[in-house]
């Protein structure tokens, strides 16, 4: 066998056991330590000793979707930050960019994510959204194209859904702050 | 058991060419003559993970190169899509553990050759079980299976004993396009160094597949992604290994296509991108085992200089191959960044632990994050988890963390963690 030890005792960096912790988990701790948030945005963790799920609520403060909560779910696999963590909005919402399922639609969420990405990146995107949805990447093609139509229509719908009203056979979730 | 017996006149003719006397430019520690041969053959104990594409390629030569101590670990049953390349199955094989059928055909096949199978999960074993191996091929085509090998390897080094460094040899193929690398934990760059160099798995922004699919792919990701959540709620999860679900996704696909006037979605290309399943090339295969089977073979008898440390085959475009030293990273998660060994007072608060971070000169670290590898010690942000975990405050460490525990460290001043191992005084 080839003496490899040898080359390690010329390493400055001396060699030493290291946790078992995953490195996933170490990155995860290390994404939501470094978080640094607005006040817009807030997280809650149902289970404080669980890192890889919680959920995010955006209070955007300006815009058409000032007054309103929106809660995302985020769940990251043990394969983070090679696959990117899965986000969806809990509530039925009246966005161009998020379905009625809550499926959103962010590039770096699916194909533009890269490791070099982290937590903060994915929060600050999705807040993104409420002040500049994008009528050309539609999930919500409806709301798309209302918003490309005419955007004061669109403005009253998106307040009316806010409130919980129907819009066209959906009924929307009340997401009015309290 | 077949032994040595088995060897013939001139077996190893053409490998003890190279054994038998050094050359030019051999290493200055290789032992030239019978020494080398016996390690090879009575002594080397060579670990092989996955016995698929490259498995086959690998295990075969090894065997044939003088290894006879192989074992190998593969999860997988055979699928009859396997026989294609997959050379050590046969039809009557299919269904049986993968680990199991390649062990009995190489000891078939090569006499005095003793492959020892391990049909399950990597993660089954533990350190002791990867200690008792030279060397460790991996032939893998998951990127979470290699991370945990490459993590594995770099924790069992212990400064203390130097039979705890096991050289990986790790190779992956793509279609044609490869890579053959030598990790040696702690001392080179590992698997984690080098995440972002990794093709990104395809996928498709979300509102093509929503509303303007052009591809046979986009209307199997919609099927798959949107339709099949919305239609089964969040519970009933899609098993990409029931054929029943795939047919569910083909026919939906199928039907999306018809209506936006796309060809091409059959029943396996379902599979494929719903599996991520990218087309392997026998002849990519092995290229790519041949490589690494010669690199464990050098690195076994010291008869030739290793790869340093990343060989690289493209074969998309005409034939590439380019071989560099991929550099190790001061902020990878594993072999990165620093330990330190912290003796402390039984009666030592966690908040008394973290001032200490803060103040040791050489420490010093900023705003301390500290968990163990059972629970979260004390997180500055974001504020709910610091609400969480402030109680812990005022606990005494030794209370969270046994002695010869480790609590991980991040800051934003360190590149990425610092491990501490914790004793009391
Ligand atoms: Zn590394």
């Amino acid at each position: 066998m080839i003496k490899i030890w040898s080359m390690k005792k010329n390493e400055d960096a001396a060699a030493k056991k290291k946790p078992k912790t995953s490195a996933a988990q170490i990155r995860v701790q290390k994404d939501l330590t470094e978080l640094d948030l607005p006040s817009t945005m807030k997280t809650h963790f149902a289970d404080p000793a669980d890192l890889l799920n919680f959920t995010l609520t955006i209070t955007p403060d300006e815009g058409m979707y000032k007054g309103g909560a929106f809660v995302f779910s985020f769940a990251i696999n043990t394969n983070y930050p090679h696959d990117p963590p899965k986000v969806k909005c809990t509530q039925t919402i009246y966005h161009p960019n998020v379905d009625l399922e809550g499926n959103v639609c962010l590039n770096i969420l699916r194909e533009d994510w890269k490791p070099v990405l982290n937590l903060n990146s994915v929060m600050v995107g999705l807040q993104y959204l409420f002040l500049e949805p994008n009528p050309d990447d539609p999930l919500n093609k409806e709301a798309a194209a209302e918003m490309s139509r005419n955007r004061d229509q669109f403005i009253s719908n998106v307040k009316a859904s806010m409130r919980g009203q129907h819009l066209k056979g959906v009924q929307y979730a009340n997401v009015l702050v309290r | 058991m077949a032994t040595t017996s088995t060897d013939w006149p001139d077996r190893y003719y053409d490998i003890d060419q190279i054994l038998e006397k050094p050359g030019p430019r051999t290493d200055p520690d290789f032992l030239a003559g019978d020494g080398v041969k016996e390690f090879l053959r009575t002594k080397a104990k060579i670990l092989v993970i996955g016995a698929g594409g490259l498995g086959c390629e690998i295990l075969a030569n090894l065997a044939l190169t003088g290894f006879k101590d192989i074992h190998v670990i593969d999860m997988d049953t055979i699928d009859i899509s396997n026989l294609n390349r997959q050379f050590l199955f046969r039809p009557k094989d299919v269904g049986r553990p993968k680990a199991i059928v390649a062990a009995e055909f190489i000891m078939n096949r090569v006499p005095g050759v003793q492959v020892t199978p391990y049909y399950g999960k990597i993660q089954d074993k533990g350190d002791d079980y990867y200690l008792q191996f030279n060397l460790v091929i991996c032939g893998l085509d998951s990127v979470e299976a290699r991370r945990w090998m490459s993590a594995t390897l770099v924790n069992l080094v212990d400064p203390e004993n130097p039979e705890s460094l096991k050289p990986l040899i790790d190779g992956g193929t793509e279609g044609f396009r490869g890579q053959a690398r030598v990790i040696l934990p702690t001392i080179t760059s590992c698997y984690e160094c080098s995440l972002d160099m990794l093709n990104k798995p395809t996928a498709f922004p979300i509102c093509t597949i929503a509303n303007t699919p052009r591809q046979p792919e986009h209307c199997i990701e919609w099927a798959s992604v949107l339709e099949w959540p919305r239609i089964h709620g969040p519970d009933k999860k899609l098993d990409n290994d029931d054929p029943e679900h795939i047919t569910w996704l083909y026919n939906l696909a199928s039907a999306r296509a018809k209506e936006f006037n796309i060809e091409g979605v059959t029943w396996s290309l379902t599979q494929g991108v719903v599996k991520n399943i990218i087309p392997a090339i026998a002849s990519t295969n092995a290229i790519i085992a041949a490589s690494c089977c010669n690199e464990a073979f050098k690195i076994a008898t010291s008869s030739a200089a290793f790869l340093n440390n990343y060989f690289m085959l493209i074969g998309t475009d005409g034939v590439y191959s380019y071989t560099f030293e991929h550099e190790k990273r001061d902020d990878c998660p594993v072999c990165g960044g620093s330990s330190l060994d912290l003796p402390i007072s039984s009666e030592m608060t966690v908040e008394q632990l973290i001032e200490l971070l803060i103040e040791r000169q050489d420490v010093q670290i900023k705003k301390p994050s500290l968990s163990s590898d059972s629970t979260q010690i004390y997180l500055q942000a974001p504020p709910d988890l610091e609400a969480a975990t402030r109680p812990n405050l005022t606990k005494k460490v030794q209370d969270l963390v046994a002695a010869g525990g480790e609590i991980t460290v991040t800051s934003r001043s360190l590149p990425f963690s610092l491990s501490l191992r914790i004793s009391y005084t």
